[in-house]
């Protein structure tokens, strides 16, 4: 009985993370190109996605039942990804060989065939393999020039806009502050204006990085339009019907890699999911460090130091039933409280040069780590409390009888011997808050962030910045995009991702809360 | 508890307090009234000065949230002696040993009356350092119950508590204790292993060790030899001749054949009251209560 309860819990997690791996890790296979003739005389080329039987069609005919869904790609040509074919209606089936696919990095992805390949007007190389290999060969390069592009952009003119603004709040700071301070503001002025020139001068590095964008790739996409591509909206360029299982691999192994470690682009649907992880595990692991302390703290009191009486059973029923609080509900707290009144609050005192724009008082992760503290103080706290009531009187008293204060017992004989259940208690709260979303919408998390919540800008550590995580990501691809289909896959691939992180996270704890007990148990110094 | 005690510091007292001898000569000191507790003290023929008590109790009652546990217990433990307390199960005999380092104060509802005097002073006084008393007055439990540290660790702990940093320092102090409480040979080796570890007789004579590390006067010593087959309890008694010598020891057992062997006085104790006290010879061959044969002939309890 409890047997078959069991394995029924087994079979529907391994089921559920089956279908999420099924899914999500055939995302960054590049399936072949078929080319479908249509019996009206139509080509569609694109790779086929899903096969399913036309609804209320008659099941005892023997073929033409069936529809398969294909991707196209093409979206600026086509309108849409994808389309549904119906089998009957195909004459003929077949893979070119000169059909290829184009990520780009904007409008999806395009599937043609190449005609030629120009630089600067003049055509280069004629036809599909030539074309193919010189595109390839020109890639690395367009990448480069992209990468500067983007290193200056980032980089120097990040830096300047930065210290524009630095310079800029402190002409604020000193207009608030009143009288004496003209002179000083005028030197200031003028090392604004200073970094204007370094600024035309980036401006210029740039322009000139982008007159060396000059190629072009033309194709034919099936239908016989023709499209001009330029070079640098190349992301990848594959030829999925001639590249063997070794190729395709490789292909695999980039893609993921970009996943993992890449920017997103267009809306989310593509590209990689970095700020997102780094969101959720900074997030988790500022919760984790706020979360400890004060439940710890709770609890000893609770168990050690508290008088024993109606009011700190009262006080623990609260505690417990905190548990079941609905999350938007802390949410809504983490707002009011921790947003408005204290945000607000330091805003007006620390950062009353930058109003009306908010610093603190406005959504953050330290505002989001803090109301998921909240959401988890109760898990921490209990199973703190659990480990002290396990911890046996002989040990307490042991130290006591040689003379120990009862603070130097709570320390030095109660926290060790806890430590297994206070790692417990924070290896629960970690897998609960990795996987909370409604709170965070509204306390800080946002579709793209601008910047991480740690770079190499002083104080290094933002946690007044919005972020992204990869629970809210989920949602953002799957239903607020505007082209859910080719975002699908994307949405199995990060939920993977996501529970991933939260094995990874908890692993972790495990491993150190083993390595406690060991510690505990075992010899120590 | 300061150190300077007006009269009972090791030096001023031993050479005054032969073991044996009677104290007679003393007269500016207070002696103490070996007899009975609970009856006048000269109606006792055995009453006789026999030297300096270092704890003394007076009149002391103990309730357990309304409970009497502790009815006017009067006795007197003499410096550098083995004082045994026997008695049926729950006649309070544990009550009465943690009232002497007020480990009793961590029992909700306790209520405690009458004096306790370490050194001629009332530990229950508000101004009394409980950690400092419990230092000086150590405790072996039952149940042995080392801490889940190395053996070292062990040992070491009390003295860190109490400001001992230096390691060489901790190291000496560490080894003098394992030795006292002839440990040493067995754990020299390792030192580092973790004391859960060892044997049970191993970690009670590692908890008496870690008791003596403190550097305590008296040693509270309950059952300890409780869950010990007869070459550990051998053992434990054989080390606390030895000890005796530099320590005073108050022993809660059952076992009447050890309170015969090893204790210099002996108090029989029967529902909260202390029936009858004195020299453990004297106690077990002629006492002077019924009661007292009814128990240690077996005919009770
Ligand atoms: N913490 C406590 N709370 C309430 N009652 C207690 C407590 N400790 C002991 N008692 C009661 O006080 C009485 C004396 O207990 P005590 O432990 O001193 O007996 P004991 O002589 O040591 O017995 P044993 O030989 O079994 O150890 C018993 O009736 C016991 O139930
Ligand atoms: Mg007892």
């Amino acid at each position: 009985m409890t047997g078959g309860a069991l394995a029924f819990c087994l079979i529907m997690v391994t089921g559920l993370v089956a279908l999420i791996m099924a899914n999500g890790l055939g995302f960054f296979w590049p399936g072949d190109i078929y080319r479908f003739t249509l019996k009206d005389g139509r080509e569609i080329a694109g790779q086929l996605v899903e096969r399913e039987q036309i609804p209320g069609s008659d099941t005892n005919v023997p073929g033409g039942l069936f529809r398969i869904k294909v991707k196209q790609a093409n979206r600026d040509l086509y309108g849409t990804d994808f389309v549904w074919i119906d089998e009957s209606a195909i004459t003929k089936k077949d893979k070119p060989a000169d059909a290829i696919l184009i990520h780009r990095r904007e409008w999806g992805d395009f599937i043609g065939v190449i005609v030629e390949v120009t630089d600067a007007g003049k055509s280069v190389a004629k036809g599909p393999q030539e074309g193919l290999k010189f595109l390839k060969s020109l890639l690395p390069q367009a990448d480069a020039t992209l990468a500067a592009i983007y290193a200056i952009e980032k980089g120097d003119i990040g830096q300047i806009n930065y210290r524009q603004d630095a310079l800029r709040l402190e002409i604020k700071k000193l207009e608030i502050k009143g009288e004496g301070a003209r002179f000083k503001k005028a030197g200031i002025e003028a090392q604004i204006a200073e970094l204007g020139k370094q600024y035309a001068i980036q401006s210029a590095r740039i322009d000139e990085l982008k007159k060396k964008q000059t190629a072009n790739v033309k194709l034919t996409a099936a239908g016989g339009v023709e499209k001009e591509l330029p070079l640098q909206t190349v992301v990848r360029v594959i030829s999925p019907n001639t590249e063997g299982v070794i190729g395709k691999t490789l292909i695999y192994m980039e893609r993921l890699w970009e996943f993992l470690s890449g920017d997103p682009r267009e809306a989310n649907t593509e590209g990689g999911v970095f700020p997102a992880i780094f969101g959720t595990v900074m997030l988790v692991l500022i919760m984790s460090v706020i979360v400890t302390p004060f439940g710890v703290v709770a609890a000893f009191y609770l168990r050690e130091y508290a008088k024993q009486g109606t009011l700190v059973s009262i006080v623990r029923i609260a505690v417990n039933n905190l548990a079941g609080v609905p999350s938007i509900v802390f949410g809504v707290f983490g707002v009011g409280f921790f947003i408005y009144f204290v945000g607000g609050g330091l805003d007006r005192m620390f950062f009353p040069e930058r109003l009306p724009a908010p610093t603190f008082g406005t959504g953050g992760i330290l505002w989001a780590s803090l109301t998921l503290a909240l959401l988890t103080l109760p898990v921490v706290i209990v199973s703190t409390e659990e480990g002290l009531a396990q911890i046996p009187k002989g040990l307490r008293e042991a130290s006591l009888a040689l003379g120990a204060t009862k603070f130097e017992t709570t320390w030095r004989v109660a926290l060790p011997a806890a430590l297994p259940s206070i790692m417990t208690g924070l290896i629960l709260a970690m897998a609960r808050a990795a996987g909370e979303v409604a709170p965070l919408m509204i306390t800080g998390v946002v579709k793209l962030a601008p910047a991480l919540p740690l770079d190499g800008y002083w104080p290094f550590v933002h946690l007044e910045r919005k972020f992204m995580h990869l629970g809210f990501h989920i949602y953002d691809v799957g239903f607020q995009s505007p082209n859910v289909d080719a975002a699908r896959p994307m949405v199995y691939t990060t939920t993977l991702l996501l529970l991933l992180i939260v094995v990874f996270l908890t692993l972790g704890a495990i491993m150190t809360r083993n390595r406690l007990r060991k510690k505990f148990a075992g010899s120590a110094v | 508890m300061s150190s300077n005690k007006p009269n009972m510091t090791p030096e001023n007292a031993s050479p005054q307090y032969i073991p044996g001898s009677a104290g007679g000569e003393n007269e500016k000191k207070p002696g103490v009234r070996i007899s009975s507790g609970n009856r006048a003290d000269n109606s006792t023929p055995g009453s006789k000065i026999l030297g300096e008590p270092i704890m003394e109790v007076r009149g002391l009652n103990l309730s357990y949230s309304g409970k009497q546990a502790l009815k006017n217990i009067n006795i007197a433990f003499l410096k550098n002696r083995i004082t045994a307390l026997i008695g049926p199960s729950g006649c309070g005999k544990s009550t009465l040993l943690r009232c002497l380092n007020r480990m009793n104060d961590l029992v909700d509802g306790v209520e405690i009356t009458g004096e306790t005097l370490f050194g001629g002073r009332n530990i229950y006084q508000p101004f009394i350092h409980v950690s400092e008393l419990r230092k000086t007055v150590g405790m072996v439990f039952q149940k042995s119950n080392p801490f889940p540290k190395s053996i070292f660790e062990n040992v070491a702990y009390g003295p860190r508590i109490h400001g001992v940093k230096n390691q060489s320092d901790l190291g000496g102090l560490v080894e003098r204790s394992l030795k006292a409480a002839a440990l040493w040979e067995e754990v020299r080796d390792r030192l580092h292993d973790s004391a859960l570890g060892l044997s049970g007789g191993q970690q009670q004579r590692l908890c008496i060790a870690r008791a003596l590390a403190v550097e305590p006067e008296v040693l509270l010593m309950d059952e300890p030899c409780s869950a010990l087959d007869p070459i550990a309890t051998a053992k434990i008694e054989d080390l606390m001749g030895d000890l005796k010598d530099k320590y005073t020891i108050i022993i809660v057992t059952h076992n009447m054949q050890q309170a015969a062997r090893v204790s210099d006085f002996t108090g029989f104790m029967l529902m909260g009251e202390l029936v009858e006290f004195g020299v453990t010879t004297k106690l077990f061959q002629n006492p002077d209560d019924k009661r007292t044969i009814d128990y240690i002939t077996g005919r009770f309890g």
